[in-house]
């Protein structure tokens, strides 16, 4: 239970930690959030060009109405209200480029980075887990070789080179599956068949490509494997007469898997990094893509905003794996994880 | 005559130590030949009867002369030097092709790769520093409020999604300078590293030698340094490349899709014009793609090798059994 809380309060620790570097970066900006907002302000808004005519009290409430802060306020009364807004009433400020509210321009892309993330995250720790067994089991053979050889290869290749490699064989060559989008045109997004047969269609290379990100956690998983294979305690359960599946599971899987701790709450944080990359390979429309657009426009509000949607997906999906983990791993649970 | 001399050295150790004087004027020349031996000969001698790190620093050093040598024989590559379009292996003076812009890949290739280097090198020793730090002052006060702090603090880092941050950075900064960039980059990557070190940390304290060290009465600060740190020398380089190679991974990525201001020439950034000109549908700029990816897998290529061959080349039996100056009987 303890560890539970503490792994909580760890999560929401680092919202706000994220919280405050956004906020900090926001300040940093070369002159101040005013001065770079006012450029901004002026090309999008039409105000009166030439940036002198500007009346400045008019600029300080546009820039107030957007970023959510007054401009004049010293840092920490500008930090609290910020932090207010963005946790109490999930107002992250308004749009410069498209004057929508952030948190609804957000929101209407958040399930499909979701969507992306969580099944890379699935499929490739799930393949992952089981090719690494199996060449484990398999120890020296001609299969554990080969695809030694071949995951050593796959970990020197970029996911995104993944993903155009894929777009090209998969999508140019044999028009098998659809290269961009996140559903066909003409398709409602409502709950039937149609809908969501073209969603996964759209999302099946996206995903495959993030997957490739964790192609060395099988080699990793192989070694802990073949390693846990030799120990005393699985001749001694071999001479109990524990069955293979049992032993397999409880023996192997778990031990195999513990020590990769660390590696795998970084695998989950660098999956939904990666989307970024991706859905811009794929021109898929999901977090990503509203960055890119935001970094495009210098759209400073929606920049934040998302960066700290995208560090509340990722810590979720971190405190799930957790949670998770902690069934696994008795130590964790006594407060003593140094995996 | 081996045996003795380490004999004789475990017995002098405990004093000189001691004293924390290091001053051991009368085997000043064995000792010299003993560390050029340890640090020099043997590993060249392992480097050829491993050959992955054989290829991988052959790989690695190709491109070091590509940078280089390569840069001051080639010319800058101009859009409109050559006809566009070249296809590759086709003209002795345009052997990757050119562009669509008729500048020579091969040329552009060449001249981004100082560019990489500095990128990899500011990324990696800072990520690599905080790392260590982080990892080694965590680990010798296991349990400590120090301790929790840090791991705390590196936790949070760990959980912040690397490229969105990193994306924000640069838009607030944009970073021209490529060690900006390797910095940015390498600000993200040492939480894993710092938490492998610590748990390493943790680990060599268990060992017997040190154990040993204790009982023999060496003062802390020796056993820190010569038991604890020198062993994680290794594991720290190894490392290191597999860092080199995520920071290429990034830097490339995202000047593939064009979030990084544009200053010189850049493997990513030829990988996006190409792309931007939807090179993936017309054969005939499709080696405009190809180059510039090959030579990304290739270079990371070198460093997972050379990593992987660091692993052999720091495993102490195999350092042993290569070098010279260390008896067959494992004594240490």
């Amino acid at each position: 239970m303890r560890y539970f809380l503490t792994r909580l309060g760890q999560a929401v620790l680092t919202m706000v930690t994220a919280v405050v570097i956004s906020f900090a970066l926001f300040q940093a900006m070369p002159g101040g959030p005013v001065e770079a907002m006012r450029s901004q302000i002026i090309q999008n808004r039409g105000l009166e060009a030439g940036g002198t005519n500007v009346n400045m009290e008019q600029l300080r409430r546009l820039v107030e109405s957007y970023s959510n802060m007054n401009p004049e306020d010293p840092f920490h009364v500008q930090l609290l209200d910020s932090s207010k807004n963005i946790f109490v009433e999930g107002d992250l400020g308004t749009s410069i480029y498209r004057g929508e509210p952030v948190t609804s321009l957000i929101l209407q892309r958040l399930p499909w980075t979701t969507f992306i993330g969580v099944y890379a995250m699935v499929i490739g720790y799930l393949a992952s887990f089981l090719i690494g067994s199996m060449m484990a089991y398999k120890e020296k053979s001609r299969f554990d070789s080969v695809l030694s050889v071949v995951l050593t290869a796959l970990n020197s290749v970029p996911y995104y080179i993944v993903g155009v490699v894929l777009i090209f064989v998969v999508g140019v060559k044999f028009g098998l599956l659809p290269i961009g989008g996140r559903v066909g045109s003409g398709v409602d997004p409502a709950f039937t068949v149609e809908f969501f047969a073209s969603a996964a269609a759209h999302a099946a290379l996206p995903i495959l490509s993030i997957a490739a990100l964790l192609t060395n956690t099988a080699l990793t998983l192989r070694e802990n494997a073949v390693r846990v294979l030799g120990e005393d305690f699985m001749r001694v359960a071999k001479l109990r007469g524990i069955n293979d599946a049992r032993m397999a599971t409880r023996y192997v899987g778990h031990n195999a898997i513990l020590p990769m701790y660390t590696k795998i709450m970084i695998g989950v944080a660098g999956i939904f990094s990666g989307t970024v990359i991706v859905e811009q390979v794929f021109s898929y429309p999901g977090m990503g893509l509203l960055l890119f657009d935001a970094v495009k426009t210098r759209d400073y509000p929606l920049l934040m905003g998302t960066m700290i949607f995208f560090t509340a997906i990722t810590v979720t999906a971190i405190l799930v794996a957790d949670i998770t983990y902690g069934f696994l791993d008795p130590r964790i649970g006594a407060g003593d994880a140094d995996g | 005559m081996q045996m003795a001399d380490s004999e004789l050295d475990r017995d002098e150790l405990a004093e000189l130590f001691d004293e924390a004087d290091e001053d051991a004027t009368e085997s000043r020349s064995e000792e010299l030949r003993r560390s050029i031996d340890l640090t020099v000969r043997t590993p060249i001698r392992i480097l050829f009867h491993d050959w992955r790190a054989l290829l991988g620093s052959s790989i690695i050093v190709g491109f070091v002369l590509l940078g280089t040598v390569g840069k001051s024989l080639v010319e800058e590559p101009t859009s409109g030097q050559a006809p566009i379009l070249v296809p590759p292996f086709q003209s002795t003076d345009h052997i990757l092709g050119t562009d669509l812009y008729g500048q020579d890949l091969a040329a552009q290739i060449v001249y981004a790769t100082p560019d990489m280097f500095k990128m990899v090198f500011a990324g990696g020793v800072l990520a690599i520093t905080l790392a260590a730090v982080a990892g080694v002052v965590s680990g010798f006060a296991r349990g400590s409020t120090l301790d929790k702090l840090v791991m705390t603090v590196v936790d949070i880092i760990i959980a912040i999604p690397g490229l969105p941050l990193v994306i924000v950075l640069a838009a607030v900064f944009q970073p021209k300078n490529p060690y900006v960039v390797g910095i940015l980059l390498g600000l993200d990557n040492w939480p894993g590293l710092a938490r492998a070190i610590r748990s390493q940390v943790l680990s060599i304290r268990e060992e017997a030698y040190v154990e040993s060290s204790k009982v023999m009465g060496l003062s802390k600060r020796t056993i820190y340094w010569r038991d604890i740190l020198r062993q994680l020398m290794p594991y720290t380089l190894i490392n290191s490349a597999m860092a080199a190679r995520r920071i290429i991974f990034e830097s490339v990525g995202l000047y593939f899709i064009g979030v990084l201001p544009v200053q010189s020439f850049n493997w990513g950034v030829i990988m996006n014009l190409a792309y931007q000109a939807n090179a993936l549908y017309q054969p005939r700029k499709f080696h405009w793609l190809l180059v510039p990816m090959v030579t990304i897998i290739l270079f990371s290529f070198g460093l997972v090798l050379f990593s992987q061959g660091m692993d052999s080349l720091f495993n102490v039996r195999l350092r042993a059994r290569y070098s010279e100056t260390i008896a067959e009987v494992d004594d240490e």
